[in-house]
């Protein structure tokens, strides 16, 4: 599995686009950090690019990867290389690769310039999503065989987690704002990665707007570190469950 | 050496193989012929562990292969179009097989010397022409002095001269007492190499003999007539 | 008003000292204070020596100095009071209290002040009390360097550090308030002024007042309180230079006015509170050169506020700059900082030249849905506020700073 790991990421390297999408980060965290006096708010505008981006890209980047590796994976296959060695071997090279690629884009900027808790929990959150959307990428690909219906459906799996969901836990708010819904939102709000890492920051962040709401579960989640230890448990899962599922998938898959 | 028990497939309403049930020994030549679709490339890629059956078993010296995937070391595969990654340079394809397929063994790099393939090495897989793949191809499936070696349509792309040296190899090989499954068009090459064929037909195993029994069996005297009349009249069991 | 509040004191002063001195002592004539003020004579100072004495309900009932030389330390036993001054030109400092009575029977503190009037407490270190410092129906008492803290009984088992009841010209500076349900409280107290006291940890507010008018206050810390600093049903306030921090809460806030009319709230600052300042039926206040600093709501202003002025303040790092709850606002903003403004000055003047609305439509939002603020900062809502911002609809366009500045306004 190692040395799928070392060919997938030496390929990876090779192939560019992702060298090209870590200049990009970096290049764009670096001009909000020098365009405002205050860190502070360079990192709120870094946090709403992101939670877009990098989904968005882990996810479509992933997809085309693993179709554009199906040859290469037929041809491990037919290798004395057992299935689960071959499908983790690509996981963690991609996974591996944008680990890497946030922690150089987003680490630098944000270690030069805001170096301090906030900073440090947007990075993990931001590696964390997209090793999340790695697997979500991996789950999809194994499940079609068809390239394009594949990135289709990475697509609509992002647009649903940035978009969608939100609007729906909105509506359903708003609908019904008269009932005590503090456990069902949360319980909501952790069915989506993107949800899962935007609290994660913002328990850091804006810890006091958050300690406005009403109610004791809120209070709870938020004022205590059980919220820090759910959400990031909450994200763990987001990593591993997908990513679980692709593997017994794949071990099953006729290619 | 191999063997097959019951085996069925299918993908989704399309019943590809059923209940093939057959055994393939060493120092044979195995040709398997049927139309396109009978089930040949499925019932290699069962083989190869590449497509997983519905039902029934295959034994790779008497152990089932649904639950390892060692024995492929003993298995040298030879596909009909050669994908490689398009990032990778000829000389990295072998170097990163024998990086995962190291199994101690001296490598067979006859058919590499005999293509003179190093001297494409720095060249990227993906500018290769069809049959400069499939002499990689060729070349890889030989590289690691497997028991048995599936070969799914090997001359197709290949010219002449380098038709001759895959069949002297391979039957070089069939001496030294390996077992080759062989998928083929061309009759007059399953002539030339084959000492046994089996005909799949349907997704079912039609027959499966020497070509002295089937001609003796249609009659006829030549092999191509023969199979060209079991194609006509289906069924000869 | 404080200048004829000083010449009393130096009065009262030169009368104190012209008595006889009587000292307490563990092995001397006087071992308690009780005895000694039996004995004593108007104007007397009676020293107290080092050592902890009993002192349940010792009346000061004469003009009388008490000074506690080294470690003195009164105990109340946790019976019932500890001091009680009901004369005149009575001062008392340098004394430890502990253990003051606990419980529903009535408000039991360290030293209570009643009917009284040229009262000075200096410093003096109260702990495990009820209430501290009781003050009621009094004028003309300084309290000064003192701390008090709080036995620790939460919100409904405690009492505040310096209570103030029906009270006129008291003076409050440099004390520490801790641990008590509110740090400082005050219902009828007016012409008084409370400067550079620290009142912090409290389990319910660090300041509390009503009907109190014509109070400073001034430079004083109120720092992570239960619920902040509360102010109601008062006119001509000043509060001036103090700071307002780290107040967290669903129900919390820096500061809370309530029907507060006729005042001034002039270069504080409020930092990391849940909200800054809560606003109710408050009219005619000037907010000129405050600083608010991340805090979840710079302010909440209700609706029913009219005639507040916000002029040259800075709002940097607050989560949302303002909220309200209604359509008519009838406030005036004008020159302030406002981090989130993404305008322009062609100009050149320092003053952008489009003017900015604090009011996001999703910080009204979650008036309506407190719990949608768990979409804070997601896409969902930021899409919802550019929508706002380019085709106003719901947010309130009187709620606007004409004249936003470009720069932070330093200090």
């Amino acid at each position: 599995m190692l040395k799928i790991i070392k060919y997938v990421i030496y390929d990876i390297l090779r192939n560019k686009i992702l060298l090209f999408f870590t200049l990009f980060l970096a290049l764009m965290a670096f001009s909000l950090f020098m365009m405002q006096d205050d860190p502070s708010k360079s990192l709120i505008s870094l946090m709403s690019i992101v939670l877009i981006i990098v989904p968005l890209v882990s996810m479509i980047f992933t997809t085309i990867y693993f179709y554009n590796s199906y040859e290469f994976i037929e041809l491990l296959v037919s290798q004395p290389i057992s299935r689960k060695a071959i499908i983790m071997g690509e996981y963690f090279g991609v996974a591996g690769s944008w680990v890497l690629s946030i922690s150089l884009s987003l680490g630098i900027p944000v270690a030069l310039y805001s170096a301090n808790a906030t900073g440090l929990i947007l990075l993990l959150s931001s590696i964390a999503l997209s090793v999340s959307f790695v697997s979500l990428a991996f789950l999809v690909s194994v499940l079609t065989r068809d390239k394009s219906r594949g990135i289709g459906i990475s697509l609509i799996v992002w647009f649903f987690f940035s978009v969608i969901y939100d609007s729906l836990i909105l509506g359903i708010l708003f609908f019904f704002s008269e009932y005590p819904l503090e456990k069902a939102v949360l319980a909501m709000a952790s069915f989506n990665p993107i949800d899962m890492a935007r609290i994660l920051i913002l328990m850091k962040m804006d810890i006091s707007a958050l300690m406005g709401l009403t109610g004791a579960v809120y209070k709870k989640f938020f004022g205590s570190g059980f919220g820090m230890i759910f959400s990031t448990l909450v994200m763990l899962l987001w990593i591993l469950i997908p990513v679980v599922f692709a593997q017994k998938i794949f071990k099953n898959k006729n290619l | 050496m191999i063997r097959i028990e019951h085996l069925s497939k299918r993908f989704g309403n399309l019943e590809v193989l059923k209940d093939i049930h057959t055994s393939f020994g060493g120092g044979k030549i195995v040709t398997i012929i049927g139309h396109n679709g009978s089930g040949k490339t499925t019932l290699i890629k069962c083989i190869l562990g590449m497509v997983i059956p519905d039902s029934g078993n295959i034994y790779y010296n008497d152990s089932s292969i649904l639950t390892g995937h060692h024995y492929r070391s003993e298995i040298g595969y030879m596909p009909q179009i050669g994908h490689y990654p398009d990032n990778m340079k000829v000389g990295q394809i072998f170097e990163m097989l024998k990086d995962l397929r190291h199994n101690g063994r001296i490598l067979d790099e006859e058919l590499l010397e005999a293509y003179e393939l190093k001297s494409i090495f720095n060249k990227p897989l993906r500018t290769l022409s069809g049959g400069t793949t499939q002499k990689v191809s060729a070349a890889i499936a030989y590289l690691f002095d497997p028991a048995v070696l599936i070969l799914d349509e090997p001359t197709a792309g290949l010219d002449p001269l380098a038709s001759e040296i895959l069949k002297a190899k391979t039957l070089k090989a069939r001496n030294a007492g390996k077992l080759i499954l062989i998928t083929s068009h061309l009759l007059s090459e399953v002539e030339e190499l084959s000492d046994n064929i089996v005909y799949l037909y349907d997704g079912m195993i039609n027959f499966h003999s020497t070509i002295e029994e089937l001609k003796e069996r249609t009659g006829e005297k030549s092999l191509s007539k023969a199979i060209a009349r079991i194609m006509k009249g289906g069924n000869l069991a | 008003m404080n200048r004829i509040l000083l010449i009393l004191f130096m009065v009262s002063l030169t009368i104190v000292t012209n008595g006889n001195t009587i000292r307490v002592d563990k092995n001397g004539n006087f071992q308690t204070l009780k005895d000694a003020i039996r004995f004593s004579k108007p104007f007397d100072t009676i020293l107290v020596s080092s050592g902890m004495y009993s002192s349940v309900n010792t009346f000061v009932n004469k003009p009388l100095t008490l000074i506690g030389v080294g470690e003195v330390l009164l105990n109340g036993f946790n019976k019932d009071d500890i001091l009680i001054i009901q004369s005149n030109h009575v001062t008392v400092s340098g004394f430890k209290l502990i253990n003051s009575a606990t419980g529903n029977l009535k408000d039991f503190a360290g030293i209570r002040i009643q009917k009284s009037k040229h009262i000075r407490i200096h410093n003096c270190d109260l702990s495990e009390m009820f209430f501290g410092i009781y003050i009621s129906d009094s004028r003309n008492v300084q309290i000064i360097d003192n701390s008090s803290k709080g036995k620790n009984g939460g919100q409904s088992n405690s009492g505040n550090g310096i209570h103030l009841w029906k009270c006129d010209s008291i003076l409050i500076r440099g004390n520490h308030l801790s641990g008590h349900r509110d740090g400082v409280y005050f219902e009828f107290a007016k012409h008084c002024r409370i400067e550079n006291n620290l009142s912090e940890k409290n389990f319910r507010y660090g300041l509390h007042f009503m009907f109190s008018d014509d109070d400073v206050y001034e430079k004083n810390i109120f720092r992570n309180n239960g619920t902040g600093v509360a102010v109601m049903y008062t006119k001509n306030v000043s509060m001036i230079s103090n700071r307002f921090e780290e107040n967290w809460g669903d129900a919390s806030y820096g500061l809370l006015l309530k029907d507060i009319k006729d005042s001034k709230i002039h270069n504080n600052s409020f930092y990391n509170n849940t909200v800054g300042i809560t606003m109710e039926g408050s009219s005619r206040i000037n907010f000129n050169n405050n600083d608010f600093t991340m805090n979840g709501f710079a302010l909440k202003i209700w609706a029913n506020c009219i005639q507040d002025t916000f002029y040259h303040n800075n709002f940097s790092g607050n989560t949302f700059d303002a909220s309200t709850n209604g359509q008519l606002e009838l406030n005036s903003f004008d020159f302030n900082y406002w981090d989130k403004y993404e305008g322009y000055d062609l100009n050149h003047d320092k003053v952008g030249d489009i003017s900015f609305n604090p009011v996001s439509l999703y910080s009204m939002l979650i008036e309506q849905v407190p719990f949608a603020v768990i979409l804070l900062r997601s896409f969902i809502v930021y899409l919802i506020d550019i929508a706002e911002k380019n085709i106003p609809y719901i947010t309130p366009q009187a709620f606007q700073d004409n004249h936003p500045v470009m720069t932070r306004i330093a200090r």
